[in-house]
């Protein structure tokens, strides 16, 4: 798949001036492609005039940015202490067998990406899951499914 | 028209806040509905007001399918209803705290200037207007205010060190990158009352004569980024951010940069180099920020409640704000009420309640109903405490001499179910995600940390925990060994076997 080199091309001119701005960069890129294309690499290096090993190392340390296409439908389950103590172990287990996936992977359909977060800042209403950019408070393994369910038939 | 309040906060937003505002549009009625902040009082959200002659009546936790039953029992008149709480002003769990910092959340549309103006908005940044930095800083000294995101430093002398420090150019970093699980304040003070926050950062940049500011924001805030940025662009529009504050040729701006998903970069150096556009490492220290700070110049951060309490303080004088709390804790702090509780939310008080009243007469107990087994205070590198430390008073001193933190505030309860061997294990697999990578102790002992664990050789997880407090470079492995400490000590049942 070829990607709008010209699209990545306007997005680094938007942010290669201001600065340390690589971050807003990745973002927007990420925002436009889904992901951050290994084509765009180059791209940023030139932009900041920084090593393409300096884009790649800022990349591959961030747990938000991806360098492949995720799933149609990301799903993301907290991980952390508080959703904990509301049995998000047991939900996060659930979650893996109901979407066929393990954290951290996209399915082979490319329907469902999952991810593990560590912490919503919503932890007065745990456990929470986030569903394509949507907070969903006080999940259990029935609201879940309802949910997903609800997505599937649309 | 009535005027009926739904709060448009994450957390209300997350229990179907929408739907039941679409609800109660569709009522055949004239309403006008204010989308306002919350109240904090997260357990009965999403928490509708009716105004009435007698003040806001409060009916929650609503979902959409109860509007309909509200609207016949005559709710929109302030009529009882099995969800109506009386006034919102009544409410014990509201009504007993210090609200200082969070005086308008809940109160007001978040985005609403003039709403700000009215509630005692902008009085601190027209006093500090006429004074010179020197004074802004001393009476920031004198409130006796600490940072608010954990390290407690006071807030006072850092000012003052980046003010003396020269510099061409200098900088306000605002950390708002929260990532402390059990924890929401800052979220819900740059949701509710972003003035507020705005208001605080303008003050600093005048005192320490810095003219940009930075927000550092975590991702997984995004409401936040659109109510700031929204607020930033009123702000500037109204000269309240801009080349000429308020008429006083004094300049100050902000911008707000959204983190990628790393916990690190609340640490204040790891979040430098994250602005800078680089991968979140620790700086070893010194130097210190104040002196080589962002860009290199010299930079003030302050934690989002830091910044927020400022504006009080210059509105009512450092000598109010001290006059909460206890022994060098002064002021008030955000604590957050979060995990297996049945009352979760956010609770302002003076330092100095025990966490046992806190627990108790706000949280209520747990929501499952089962005993309290264990409450972690102040993050994931906060200690595993027991009922037999519910007495403690929450003050800075009083948790550090028990080895514990008071952090960010965030208090996270756990029932009888929890497995404290599974906690300490996860403070190390926590600690091996987010490592950094920098110092070895960090990098590699929260790896060893977890295996330890799994093998269950405690003896040598001990040793590892010295090892890891004395020589990491930063709080992320120092600190790691708290909750493993405290749960191999408090629960050696959990670890038989």
């Amino acid at each position: 798949m070829t990607i709008d080199l010209e699209k990545a091309n306007e997005i680094v001119a938007r942010f290669k001036d201001v600065e340390g701005a690589l971050l807003e960069c990745l973002h927007a890129l990420q925002h436009s492609f889904g992901y951050v294309p290994a084509e765009t690499l180059d791209i940023m290096a030139d932009g900041f005039n920084i090593s393409r090993a300096e884009v790649h190392g800022v990349i591959s340390y961030y747990h938000d940015f991806k360098t492949s296409p995720t799933g149609r439908t990301v799903v993301r389950v907290c991980q952390a202490e508080a959703c904990q103590s509301m049995g998000s172990r047991h939900l996060s287990e659930h979650v893996q067998k109901k979407l066929g996936i393990n954290m951290g992977e996209t399915g082979a359909d490319g329907n469902y990406s999952l991810e593990a977060v560590y912490c919503f800042g919503n932890c007065a209403l745990s456990p929470n899951i986030e569903i394509d950019g949507k907070l969903h408070a006080r999940v259990g393994p029935d609201k879940f499914d309802e949910i997903i369910n609800a997505g599937e038939k649309l | 028209m009535i005027n009926v309040y739904i709060p448009r906060d994450t957390a209300s937003l997350s229990m179907g806040a929408d739907d039941v505002a679409a609800a109660i549009e569709a009522l055949p009625e004239e309403i006008n509905i204010i989308r306002n902040g919350t109240w904090g009082m997260t357990f009965l959200e999403p928490l509708v007001e009716v105004k009435t002659d007698q003040g806001r009546v409060a009916y929650g936790p609503v979902t959409a399918a109860d509007v309909r039953g509200l609207y016949e029992a005559g709710f929109l008149k302030g009529a009882d209803h099995e969800l109506c709480h009386g006034l919102t002003s009544e409410i014990n769990y509201l009504k007993n705290q210090d609200r200082l910092t969070f005086a308008r959340c809940g109160l007001t549309d978040p985005l609403s200037l003039s709403q700000y103006i009215d509630n005692d908005g902008y009085n601190g940044l027209s006093n500090a207007l006429k004074l010179s930095s020197k004074e802004i800083v001393e009476e920031v000294t004198t409130s006796g205010l600490r940072g608010r995101g954990g390290a407690a430093f006071p807030t006072g002398i850092k000012w003052n060190t980046v003010l003396e420090t020269e510099g061409t150019q200098k900088y306000i970093c605002c950390n708002a990158d929260e990532g402390d699980s059990g924890t929401f304040s800052d979220r819900i003070l740059m949701e509710c009352d972003p003035f507020c926050l705005i208001e605080g950062m303008t003050i600093a940049g005048i005192a320490a004569q810095a003219t940009k500011g930075y927000i550092y924001l975590r991702s997984e805030y995004p409401l936040c980024k659109v109510v700031l940025n929204e607020a930033i662009n009123i702000a500037r529009r109204e000269n309240y951010l801009g080349d000429d504050i308020c008429g006083s040729g004094k300049a100050f701006d902000i911008e707000v940069r959204i983190g990628a998903g790393s916990y690190v970069c609340g640490e204040e150096t790891a979040m430098l180099e994250s602005l800078e556009g680089k991968r979140g490492m620790i700086r070893a220290k010194p130097p210190l920020p104040a002196h080589v700070g962002l860009f290199g110049k010299p930079t003030i951060i302050n934690n989002v409640l830091s910044l927020a309490s400022v504006p009080i303080i210059m509105d009512k004088g450092g000598e109010y704000y001290k006059d909460f709390g206890i022994g060098r804790s002064r002021g008030t702090i955000a604590f957050q009420l979060t995990g297996n509780i049945k009352c979760g939310g956010l609770v302002e008080k003076a330092f100095g309640i025990t966490l046992g009243e806190l627990i108790s007469e706000y949280g209520q107990g747990t929501y499952s109903g089962n005993e309290i087994k264990a409450v972690q205070v102040g993050g994931p590198l906060g200690a595993y405490l027991a009922e037999r430390s519910f007495d403690l008073p929450l003050d800075y001193e009083a948790f550090s001499e028990v080895g514990a933190v008071l952090g960010h505030g965030g208090i996270v309860v756990f029932d009888e179910t929890a497995n404290m061997k599974d906690q300490a294990k996860f403070a190390f697999d926590f600690c091996a995600i987010e490592s950094c990578g920098k110092c070895t102790p960090c990098r590699i002992g929260s790896t060893r940390g977890a295996e330890l664990i799994e093998a269950g050789n405690f003896e040598l997880t001990e040793e590892l925990c010295e090892l890891m407090d004395t020589s990491s470079l930063c709080a992320m492995g120092g600190m790691t060994p708290i909750p493993v400490k405290s749960a191999l000590k408090n629960w050696p049942e959990d670890f038989e076997k």
